[in-house]
């Protein structure tokens, strides 16, 4: 029971957030809004018994993935930017409806099928395991990662330091 | 004693992943575009880690720290882009960017 009763409080937060993301005109807002439903979202995963996933998305998308939106938001005082009207206008009322067409075809999955299947207790979310299974069957992904993250750093570096010259309207 | 039904996690999934959506289509600003499809990365990850508990598999797991990593490249090059663009164009309005479109 206190399971469900933590299940909603948090997936009311991370709803709320999300809908905050998507509402707010300042960018910041929007940042600090996606704050919150990451750390519902790691509730969730510590509901689901992923323990190691639950602290690996706290440290890297509340530590990082925010922190580097925030900066760069600050970096790039975009405020005068908020209130600029899109080319079409009134695509709130094209999204909106069409995203309410897509949740419906989404959900109406979620209401039919594993509704009679339950949270099992397991272990295989602990570090432990995941840690043997990362280093053992799934090494070579682990260490592709590695050389991703070197190309994403130098090319995250080279587009920052770039001379940008052509300036054309 | 009954958990948590999975289908819940898998409704909560489908509702932020809509989100997302929505927020690409009706938003206009670059960074809070890019949110969005944070959101939808997010969403696609809980649902990994639904069916992971699921069918008692680690793989799913697994695949969710993948997708972290990428979603963590994704946005230090993401992020740079814009940078360079606003750089150059001193916008992050995206119909202001069109420099493919004619």
């Amino acid at each position: 029971m206190l399971q469900n009763i933590l299940f909603f409080v948090f997936a009311i937060l991370a709803v709320a957030g999300a809908v905050m993301v998507i509402s707010f005109r300042n960018p910041v807002y929007c940042a600090l809004s996606l704050v919150l439903t990451l750390f519902s979202l790691a509730g969730e995963y510590v509901l689901l018994l992923a323990h190691f996933i639950a602290i690996v998305h706290i440290a890297v998308y509340a530590g990082a993935i925010v922190v580097l939106f925030l900066f760069v938001i600050m970096l790039l005082n975009i405020r005068r930017e908020e209130r600029a009207p899109g080319s079409i206008k009134y695509m709130v009322y094209l999204g909106v409806p069409l995203g309410l067409v897509l949740l419906y075809e989404l959900v109406s999955i979620g209401f039919r099928e594993f509704t009679d299947v339950y949270v099992k207790a397991t272990d295989i979310g602990t570090v432990e395991k995941i840690g043997q299974a990362l280093f053992s069957k799934y090494v070579l992904p682990f260490e592709i990662t590695s050389i991703l993250l070197l190309v994403a750093m130098l090319g995250a570096i080279y587009l920052s330091k770039q001379k940008l010259e052509i300036v054309s309207k | 004693m009954h958990g948590i039904p999975i289908s819940y996690f898998l409704i909560l999934s489908a509702i932020l992943f809509s989100l997302g959506v929505i927020g690409v289509i009706i938003r206009r600003n670059v960074i809070i575009v890019f949110m969005s499809i944070e959101l939808m990365l997010n969403a696609v990850n809980l649902t990994f880690v639904a069916f992971s508990n699921h069918l008692n598999n680690i793989e799913g797991q697994i695949f969710v720290f993948l997708v972290m990593v990428v979603a963590a490249a994704e946005v230090a090059v993401g992020l740079g882009l814009i940078v360079a663009m606003f750089r150059l164009r001193e916008t992050v309005h995206l119909d202001d960017i069109r420099l493919l479109k004619w």
